[in-house]
């Protein structure tokens, strides 16, 4: 399915009756050479990328429900690489790259918007740890410029300055990150990897993962036995649960986490704010709506919802922030399904078993991931070694005590 | 979701504190030195991480101040069954 003024011109004198889907729904063949088990956006981008940069394109991807319905669907968009440590920033970077590429690569609109991400900064303490992140980004050549309270204020004159328990004293800008339209990243990645001769394959759950000699073989599923030479597991919450099928145990806990957004408002809040002093996020989607969210609710959950107590902490979190959005109403609220990997940082790597490839881990940040993860593990399941901005994330790094402890916000210590 | 306290009755989450999954035990030291790492790290990174059934850790820091384990299904938040972690830890 192509796009153009032409094609909407003689699709609306015909009643808009005659549009096509945008991709094949594929029914499972008999073998492959990879599936990957996972249609979220990772799993997509990893499937266009084989296809289009590494020549693999007899590939299965393997979606339990449909495509959208997951966590690429349901996070708050927003894309960054405000990253501090080496092992990060190269992987969020790349992604962000991408980012600027990707409407190019894959001929579709996703609505990249670069209005600019900034965290702001409430004491002397966090200013001088932004700018030890601001100064390794720019180290990286990641753009990031830190702004006094008289700049915050030039770009956001609304906020609550005056706060006398988390006065905002000035806040890291990195103007290249923004927000991008998710639907259209799942949408237009599962048509260009389709129109490249992956099988996108819906309502098909793995039940089991078939291993001979340490080998992978192929998996079981709810629409038959499918034979692979290589398997790639990328499906977020339920990671630990396929990883079971092989006979492994993941440093792994899934949790929930809410998002929210409001009734259409104009235009009010041009790019995307991060509260300092609590966890709160805020951005305003085109439609209109605050589109916002804060911590993970803090107990094991594949519920796909959340309870109250966090939404109202995540509001008061915005009214501490920027008092004028109490009088907008919250239209929805929903839920995801997060892998909280122990350190906070992903796990993309080759597992004990042969063949079989492991994406996971992604805690809360897997969406502004989404084009450098698929990138990255394409490279991984290609060539069978890791690329080079993916070096640091293996899955033995826990037992060599090699974490990659970007913020101490794993599963565990309490500290989202 | 409402927790059933054994002390305090039915109580809503936001007075309880999670601390995690309650199946977990610290392990022994023995003499060997790298079945005891191995041992550790199980314990300390290695989660189960059931879709159903799961033992929670909570502890009631806004009413008793006991620490409970709960068991409660982790697809649905239903809870099947609270019991006092002192109890459930004596042999």
């Amino acid at each position: 399915m192509r796009y153009s003024i032409y094609s909407l011109l003689s699709k609306a004198l015909s009643g808009h009756r005659t549009w096509r889907p945008m991709w094949r729904d594929a029914a499972p063949r008999a073998s492959y050479d990879v599936v990957i088990i996972g249609g979220g956006g990772h799993g997509l981008a990893t499937a266009h990328y084989l296809a289009s940069r590494y020549g693999v394109s007899n590939v299965a991807v393997l979606e339990k429900g449909w495509i959208g319905g997951g966590n690429v669907g349901r996070n708050t968009t927003i894309i960054r690489s405000n990253y501090l440590l080496p092992g990060n920033i190269p992987l969020y970077e790349l992604s962000m790259q991408l980012w600027e590429g990707l409407e190019q690569d894959i001929n579709f609109n996703a609505m990249v918007s670069q209005r600019g991400v900034l965290n702001l900064y409430h004491s002397d303490a966090q200013r001088d740890a932004y700018a030890r992140r601001g100064n390794a980004m720019r180290l990286h050549g990641v753009d990031a410029e830190l702004l006094d309270r008289e700049g915050v204020r030039r770009l956001y004159p609304f906020l609550n300055f005056e706060s006398a328990r988390f006065p905002i004293q000035g806040g890291l800008l990195q103007a290249r990150g923004g927000t991008v339209r998710h639907d259209a990243v799942a949408w237009g990645y599962a048509r260009s990897a389709s129109d490249r001769g992956v099988d996108i394959v819906q309502n098909c759950e793995v039940t089991g993962i078939s291993i001979a000699d340490g080998r992978v073989a192929g998996v079981e599923t709810t629409r038959g036995r499918i034979a692979a030479r290589k398997v790639a597991i990328a499906v977020a919450g339920s990671s630990s649960r396929v990883a079971a099928m092989a006979g492994l145990r993941l440093p792994i806990e899934s949790h929930v986490l809410q998002a929210m957004v409001s009734e259409g408002l104009k235009p009010v809040i041009p790019g995307v704010i991060t509260f300092g002093a609590g966890h709160f996020y805020i951005s305003q989607s085109d439609k209109g709506g605050l589109v916002f969210g804060g911590d993970i609710d803090g107990y094991n959950s594949y519920a796909q919802r959340g309870n109250l107590p966090t939404v109202e902490d995540v509001c008061e979190g915005g009214m501490a922030l920027m008092p004028m959005i109490g009088r907008a109403r919250i239209l929805r609220s929903w839920g995801g399904l997060v892998d909280m990997s122990m350190d906070g940082s992903p796990i993309i790597d080759r597992t004990p078993t042969e063949g079989l490839y492991l994406n996971a881990g992604w805690c809360y940040g897997g969406f502004k991931a989404t084009p450098g993860s698929g990138l990255v593990f394409a490279h991984l399941i290609a060539r069978d070694e890791p690329h080079a901005a993916a070096t640091k994330f293996r899955l033995d790094r826990f037992t060599r005590g090699h974490l990659i402890d970007e913020k101490g916000q794993g599963a565990q210590p309490n500290l989202h | 979701m409402r927790i059933p306290c054994p002390y305090c009755g039915s109580r809503d989450a936001a007075e309880f504190s999670y601390f995690g999954d309650a199946t977990l035990r610290r392990p022994e030291a023995g003499n060997d030195a790298a079945a005891d790492t191995t041992a550790m790290f199980d314990y300390v990174y290695l989660r189960d991480n059931p879709a159903g059934p799961h033992r929670d850790l909570w502890y009631h820091g806004s009413g008793c101040r006991s620490w409970l384990v709960v068991t409660r299904d982790t697809s649905s938040h239903e809870i099947l069954g609270v019991v006092y972690a002192a109890k459930e830890s004596q042999p």
